[in-house]
């Protein structure tokens, strides 16, 4: 700081004196910055990302959940929400809360956790509890792909399963289709919609907002294709499950400390 | 907001397929189970259906024109309905709808054109003016009526009989595999759901054509045949003796494998379905109309016409009242259980005044009868006396139900 300042010849800057600026040209100069101002707010962003367009073959996306991380505050379903406008009622994220003793066992999801979760009196003694954050699997073979008929849900090269908003016809056989529960028919638009793992966001580079704002790092999502990503290195060396394997579907998001009394 | 009882994942509270996807396969149902009869005469030589031959043909048709609807109603997105047809996807089994449909419309309207184009030919020389051009219209420009015409009209009534039959079949069968194929639906999934929905089409279009066969011989004081009557009983009979073990038989395996799904579909029909499964769909539906038929076939001798007639269009209102209730526990159902298979929802009660509500569903199952109606009126189910109809059937003696 000091180095600049001292390089810096103050002294001999002598402030030219501002050129008198015609009527004619002030109108000139404002139409130039304030077209440049509107290329920049049009199109400019595209033309400056196109180094670093998003390539959809440089990735596999994987989601990673540990249960045991999980504190049921439900940001994550609030920062869905949020982000993707998700109608009342209806979830494209949600925690369900699991307590459970040897003998018996009682799941809830008040509003999908969306705001955290009230005490409640169980009529057994639970032994363990635990919070479950749930989404979209993204399965590699996925029911609700092969179901729909006219190919509005589709997967993405990088691993996403996306709904075609402008080409689903709201029959709501994918709803029907998909074993977690993840979709539903939006009633604002009629359509199909279920999580997209923001993909808005991942491919600019960021995390999905229900990652974003976990407070304890519960929710993770990673690139198969890095070798060093941590989410990768999880799956790949730790104890991971899916859930309901028994369908073969083959789903992308694994969890971590998975209970038997989940679904 | 519907009451839960257990745990339901957020997003499976909602009945995403309403009363238009319980009238969709109602509906369809008659449409096989009509052509069935059809086909029972045409091809299988059982002359004793002579009388319900055309009627069965023309209510397979109405109901077939209909058949979509509920569907297109029911879509998020009408508009865009036909991108089924035009782009379809064909790993689903939804997709296959446009195709298997208009394949078999297109069977159907042949099958009613040969079956009618003598009449129609007739008529249009035997009228003037604006009927005649109507009637020379729908000849689609050939008058020949003689008897080589006749000949080929009769063989292509017979072909298409054939290809019909299996059509129906397989659009009907098509209609429970949407359903069966769900692997994530316990309820659903079963490699038996096309069959039964195929037999159940067989009773509801059986059923049918008992009532409307006699409705229309009172309208058109005509004497109900016997034979008739009885022929359809008995077959209506036979198709509900293996629907019926065969919707059992389903429950028995689930319930004696003790399986996963078990744990939610048991407590599913004891609670949420008590009133449309067990109450309606196995006792009013189909105990009832089993001793009903039952009574009629093994005490044919004893029964005045009167008796039998009567007795026959009581159990066939049950079972229509059956079919009904059978696609709605299926389609509903199937909807009440949550995939997380520890929650049931409470039952989904459709509106009177709404898009998808009973209103349109009546709607829905009058036109058919509207349709049936201005068919006969252009093209009349009963054959003129005198009119020697092409489609005579081939007499040959099957070893079936109908015949013993």
């Amino acid at each position: 700081m000091e180095e600049t300042r001292k390089g810096t010849p103050a002294s001999e800057a002598t402030p030219a004196a501002p050129e008198p600026c015609g009527r004619r040209e002030f109108i000139a100069d404002a139409v130039r910055i304030g077209g440049g101002a509107f290329a920049i707010l049009a199109g400019a962003d595209a033309l400056g990302a196109e180094p670093d367009k998003y390539d959809w073959d440089a990735h596999r996306w994987a989601y990673l959940i540990d249960t045991q991380k999980c504190i049921g505050c439900g940001s994550c379903v609030r920062a869905c929400k949020a982000e993707n406008g998700v109608p009342d009622g209806y979830f494209r994220t949600w925690v369900e809360r699991y307590q459970v003793s040897p003998e018996a066992s009682h799941v809830d999801s008040p509003n999908g956790g969306m705001h955290g979760f009230p005490a409640v009196k169980t009529a057994f003694e639970p032994t363990k509890a635990f919070f479950v954050p749930k989404l979209c699997n993204h399965c590699k073979e996925t029911p609700c792909v092969q179901v729909c008929p006219v190919g509005a849900s589709y997967r993405t090269r990088d691993g996403a399963i996306l709904v075609d908003g402008e080409r689903c016809i709201g029959c709501g056989y994918c709803v029907q289709a998909c074993p977690y529960g993840s979709r539903f028919i939006s009633p604002v638009t009629h359509t199909a919609e279920k999580c997209t793992w923001c993909y808005h966001r991942i491919t600019k580079g960021m995390k999905p907002a229900c990652v974003e704002v976990c407070p304890t790092s519960a929710r993770q999502f990673g690139d198969m294709k890095r070798e060093d990503d941590p989410v990768r290195l999880a799956i790949a060396h730790g104890r991971v499950n899916v859930l309901q394997p028994h369908l073969l579907t083959e789903p992308q998001a694994y969890y971590l400390n998975l209970d038997k009394e989940v679904r | 907001m519907p009451e839960i009882t257990g745990f339901a994942f957020p997003n499976d509270i909602h009945v995403t397929w309403s009363l238009m996807i319980v009238m969709y396969p109602y509906i369809t149902g008659f449409v096989a189970g009509s052509f069935i009869v059809t086909a029972l005469y045409h091809l299988f030589g059982k002359d004793e259906l002579r009388p319900v031959a055309r009627l069965a043909l023309a209510a397979s048709f109405c109901f077939l024109l209909i058949a979509g609807l509920p569907l297109q109603l029911h879509l998020g997105h009408w508009e865009r309905g036909f991108t089924v047809m035009v782009t379809p996807n064909f790993s689903s089994a939804m997709a296959v709808f446009g195709i298997l449909y208009s394949f078999y419309l297109v069977v159907v309207a042949l099958e009613v054109w040969f079956i009618y184009r003598k009449e129609i030919i007739e008529t249009a020389r035997q009228s003037r003016g604006l009927k005649r051009t109507f009637y020379a219209a729908l000849a689609l420009g050939t008058y020949d009526t003689s008897p080589a015409a006749l000949e080929i009209d009769h063989r292509a009534i017979k072909l298409l009989s054939a290809i019909g039959l299996p059509s129906a079949c397989m659009l009907h069968g098509y209609v429970g595999f949407i359903f069966g194929g769900i692997k994530a639906n316990p309820w659903w999934s079963t490699p038996l759901m096309p069959i039964i929905f195929l037999l159940s089409a067989a009773v509801s279009g059986i059923a049918l054509l008992v009532l409307i066969y006699q409705i229309k011989c009172k309208l058109g004081r005509k004497a109900i045949e016997r034979e008739t009557v009885q022929s359809l009983v008995r077959w209506l009979w036979f198709f509900l003796i293996i629907t019926v073990t065969l919707e059992l038989l389903e429950i028995i395996m689930l319930a004696y494998e003790n399986s996963e799904e078990w744990h939610i579909i048991s407590p599913l029909l004891t609670t949420r379905l008590q009133f449309s499964f067990l109450s309606v769909q196995m006792i009013i539906g189909s105990l009832i109309p089993f001793i009903l038929l039952f009574i009629i076939v093994t005490m044919n001798r004893y029964l005045h016409d009167r008796v039998r007639n009567t007795l026959a269009v009581i159990a066939s209102l049950l079972l229509l009242v059956q079919v009904f209730s059978m696609r709605w526990n299926v389609v509903i159902g199937g909807q009440l259980l949550s995939k997380s298979f520890r929650g049931l929802r409470s039952t989904y009660e459709p509106h009177l005044f709404e898009k998808e509500g009973i209103l349109t569903a009546l709607v829905l199952f009058v036109a058919p009868f509207v349709l049936l109606y201005v068919f006969d009126r252009i093209l009349p189910i009963d054959a003129p006396p005198g009119v020697h109809a092409p489609e005579e059937p081939v007499s040959e003696a099957g070893v079936s139900p109908g015949t013993a």
